[in-house]
């Protein structure tokens, strides 16, 4: 019981890193690669100003939506508009996508190291909870609190706004979607910066409970990736559950097993996902 | 397809004959970047006989490298086995993984499988680290040999002068065709009758293969064999760098990527150690924005105008 | 050439996508040197069959045998090896690779194999046989969309296929190159090669095929000579509509 409710609330957690990405890669079509980076950057910045400034990163996580925002949309016109327009093919964009993002998540990787070299860590409302006769800390609850309303606000956003069914319709077919109308590059910048934004958010709320280190970023693209994939590309729905799979299971292996093993726990699922439902766990299988 | 030309193997011979002199003249600090050269030649060239015509892009060098480093400390602190041995135990794993990977990943679109040696240093790292530390006991494992660098270097010489050979007659073998089309268009190479997973994890084997033999090789440099150090993710972005720095498109390519980024990283490393990262990051940005083809890419470019 | 035994039998094949019944039952033979027209409006279920038989789709029931390989679970290249041999709707030209080394990639892997420079002269007397001799040393970005074709269809024969699936090779092509077109597919008819032909120029279709099979929303509602079937008024109301 221990097992499933911290696991399931580190799963909240990942399930909003993997939204993220999933928004990034199913409608903007970039392989994000420095998507654990965007995380790491915004975990960074709440410690660094809870730490100097003693500001709540509840605070720090609405102040940084915009920022995160604004940066991921100039860094899809700048630096990864002129990939899509020069593939030829979804193949060379992927590859195209994957270097560049690469070399952005080294070089955010090396920025932070310059500030920040070491582990950071910081204690808020680090509190016992009582909940459902399991005792966690206050800071997960919240963290995960947060998730919820920031996946339920994604939800909406996506379902009951114009701007919303543009998103998905490039998700199912960006040639179909320019057709009948939509602005799909202004669509996939869109999509982008909203991904890095709720990733950078996440990286707040993760940094309430979890100890980083600059270089910890691949990790979180790592569990990310796993949980689009099993969750089925696009699918929100899907990262949703796949999330919540992962944080258990990492969870119970972290409880059971060996802390040290979480990663392996991750592949070990990526394998089952790929032998056995490489098209996702909703996904139908490709004719 | 060429008429085989011999030209260009009496070049490489001489190059060869050439470089095997180098630790009768260099020693210390020049025969160490040597044979750092050496070994990522051999690791690049090798990464872009598959990564290259595939456009899969391959992260799985750290994690075969460090398994051919592994293997040889084991193997002589645990078992008492010799090195050479384990040298020769070492890159047959490797190449088994590799199958086993391959044939996970390399059936279902590209994606997947960068994702999936993405961490794959790291996770076998956290896994044998476990195994050690639980079972084996955390004793250190000690490679101690009578080798010194200059015998690391022309086994080191010996292995590249191997990729090299094994690259020419690749490019004149059906395998290699075969792979060249894959990377055109899969689509179409299904349909002249090519089996396109076979191919594409036959040739995913033979990197695995090198990388761990040149992790055995070189395991004597290290002495003491720490899972932290020879599982090392970064080894695998470096590799990728120096190889489309080259460009992956000439077999001689990842080698004109490698000298110039080895003394790059060496004095970035030494002057700047914290700076490593960005450089890393920066020349991954360079190579997509400015030299898609690489180095020899540049130079042909340069070559057709120049006829023009 | 006079059509000899059929070699290729497609027996009641059905093809679901999801709920969606792409094609329905189907059953046909195709004879050995015949030239066999599969027509239809769009979404009949035209290159959901083409793409059957040359393995891309595998069914959902019913079975295909080439020459007595079973083709129905095969996979593509092995499909390829039996002897099936296509050009695609949309065409697809191996860009990295020169003119002759496009046409050599379709002799080398497939049904009858060849390597060297026997494939070599192999690919070039093909390339002369579509009319591509002079372009033999041109940039593959170079050709234009009927050479592009051509290349095509000279790689798709450099395997010797017992059946050759032509995917709208016709189309997108003006009226005079349209005409040479079916000049070329009229020849290879000439040579007595087995072909199956997708196509929507009713003009090709007549001056090209021995038989015709039209489905509509992926069930064959007639089958017999161009002329029979472009006249049977099941046809004509599946291409008109219900009105």
């Amino acid at each position: 019981m221990d097992i499933l409710i911290s696991g399931l609330l580190l799963g909240g957690t990942y399930a909003l890193i993997a939204m993220g990405l999933t928004l990034q890669y199913g409608v903007a079509r970039i392989m994000n690669l420095a998507n654990g980076e965007v995380l790491v950057i915004g975990a960074l910045t709440a410690f660094l100003v809870y730490t100097s400034l003693a500001v709540s990163p509840l605070v720090t996580v609405l102040v940084i939506a915009p920022l995160a925002f604004a940066a991921s949309w100039l860094v899809y016109r700048i630096l990864l508009l002129p990939l899509v327009r020069r593939a030829k093919n979804q193949g060379q964009l992927e590859v195209d996508s994957i270097l560049a993002t690469f070399g952005m998540g080294f070089f955010l990787v090396g920025g932070m190291v310059f500030i920040y070299p070491e582990l950071f860590a910081y204690s808020y409302l680090a509190v016992p909870v009582d909940l459902a006769g399991t005792t966690v800390a206050a800071n997960r609850l919240v963290a995960f609190g947060g998730a919820v309303l920031i996946g339920l606000a994604l939800y909406l956003w996506l379902n009951r706004t114009r701007a919303g069914l543009a998103v998905r319709a490039v998700a199912v077919s960006p040639l179909a979607a320019g057709l009948v109308g939509i602005n799909v590059e202004k669509t996939s910048a869109l999509a982008f910066a909203i991904g890095g934004m709720i990733t950078a958010m996440g990286g707040v709320l993760i940094s309430t409970f979890i100890t980083l280190d600059p270089s910890f970023g691949v990790i979180f693209t790592m569990k990310a990736l796993i949980i689009v994939i099993m969750g089925g590309v696009g699918d929100i729905r899907g990262a949703i559950v796949a999330a919540l799979i992962l944080g258990v299971v990492e969870t119970a292996v972290a409880t059971l097993i060996d802390p040290g093993l979480t990663l392996a726990a991750a592949y070990t699922i990526f394998l089952l996902v790929l032998l056995f439902r490489p098209e996702g766990l909703f996904g139908r299988r490709p004719a | 397809m060429m008429p085989a030309s011999l030209r260009p193997l009496l070049v490489a011979g001489g190059l060869l004959g050439l470089a095997g002199f180098v630790p009768l003249v260099a020693d210390g600090y020049w025969l160490s970047i040597a044979v750092t050269i050496l070994m990522y030649v051999a690791l690049s060239t090798s990464w872009a006989l598959f990564s290259g015509p595939t456009h899969y892009i391959a992260l799985s060098t750290g994690a075969f490298f460090g398994i051919g480093g592994y293997l040889v400390g084991l193997g002589m602190s645990d078992y008492d086995q010799s090195f050479w041995a384990m040298a020769a135990i070492a890159p047959f794993v490797a190449t088994g993984l590799a199958a086993l990977i391959g044939w996970a990943t390399l059936r279902l679109s590209g994606v997947y499988f960068v994702i999936f040696t993405l961490g794959l240093a790291e996770m076998i790292r956290n896994l044998i680290s476990w195994i050690q530390n639980n079972f084996l006991g955390s004793r250190g494992l000690y490679v101690l040999t009578d080798l010194d660098e200059r015998h690391i270097y022309w086994m080191l010489l010996a292995i590249t002068a191997g990729v090299f050979l094994f690259g020419w007659r690749l490019g004149r073998s059906r395998l290699g065709f075969a792979l060249r089309i894959l990377g055109n268009d899969e689509e179409v190479a299904r349909h002249v009758g090519i089996n396109t997973a076979r191919t594409k994890i036959l040739m995913f084997m033979t990197t695995g293969f090198v990388a761990a033999l040149v992790g055995a090789v070189v395991a004597p440099r290290y002495y003491y064999i720490e899972p932290n150090v020879v599982f090392s993710p970064e080894l695998s972005f470096i590799v990728v760098i120096m190889a489309l720095l080259g460009g992956t498109r000439r077999l001689y390519g990842p080698l004109l990527g490698v000298i110039p980024f080895t003394l790059l990283w060496e004095v970035i490393s030494v002057s700047f150690p914290n700076a490593t990262t960005m450089v890393l990051g920066l020349t991954f940005l360079l190579i997509v924005y400015g030299i898609p083809n690489g180095i020899t890419g540049l130079l042909s470019g340069f070559a057709a105008r120049r006829s023009a | 050439m006079t059509p000899g035994d059929p070699i290729l039998f497609v027996n009641n094949v059905t093809k679901r996508f999801g709920g969606l019944v792409a094609v329905n039952n189907v059953s046909f033979e195709v004879r050995e040197h015949e030239v066999m027209g599969l027509i239809g409006p769009n979404g009949s279920g035209k290159s959901t069959t083409m793409n059957m038989i040359s393995g891309a789709l595998k069914a959902t029931s019913g079975s295909i045998t080439l020459k007595g390989h079973d083709l129905t679970r095969a996979k593509t290249f092995e499909n390829a090896r039996f002897g099936v041999s296509r050009t695609f709707q949309l065409v697809r030209i191996l860009p990295e690779l020169s003119v002759l080394e496009n046409v050599i990639a379709g002799a080398v892997f497939g049904h009858k194999r060849r390597w060297g420079a026997e494939a070599e002269a192999f690919a070039a007397g093909l390339l002369e046989r579509v009319g591509l001799a002079e372009r033999i040393t041109a940039p593959v970005g170079s050709l234009t969309y009927i050479d592009q074709k051509r290349l095509e269809l000279a790689r798709a024969l450099a395997g010797e296929p017992s059946v050759l699936l032509l995917d709208e090779w016709l189309a997108g092509l003006n009226p005079s190159e349209l005409k040479v077109g079916i000049d070329l597919v009229a020849s290879l008819r000439q040579e007595g090669r087995t072909i199956i032909l997708v196509e929507h120029v009713m003009d090709a279709i007549r001056s090209l095929c021995d038989r015709c099979l039209v489905i509509n929303s992926g069930t064959k509602i007639a089958e017999g000579t161009p002329d029979a079937v472009l006249s049977d008024p099941d046809v004509i109301r599946a291409y008109l509509g219900e009105g």
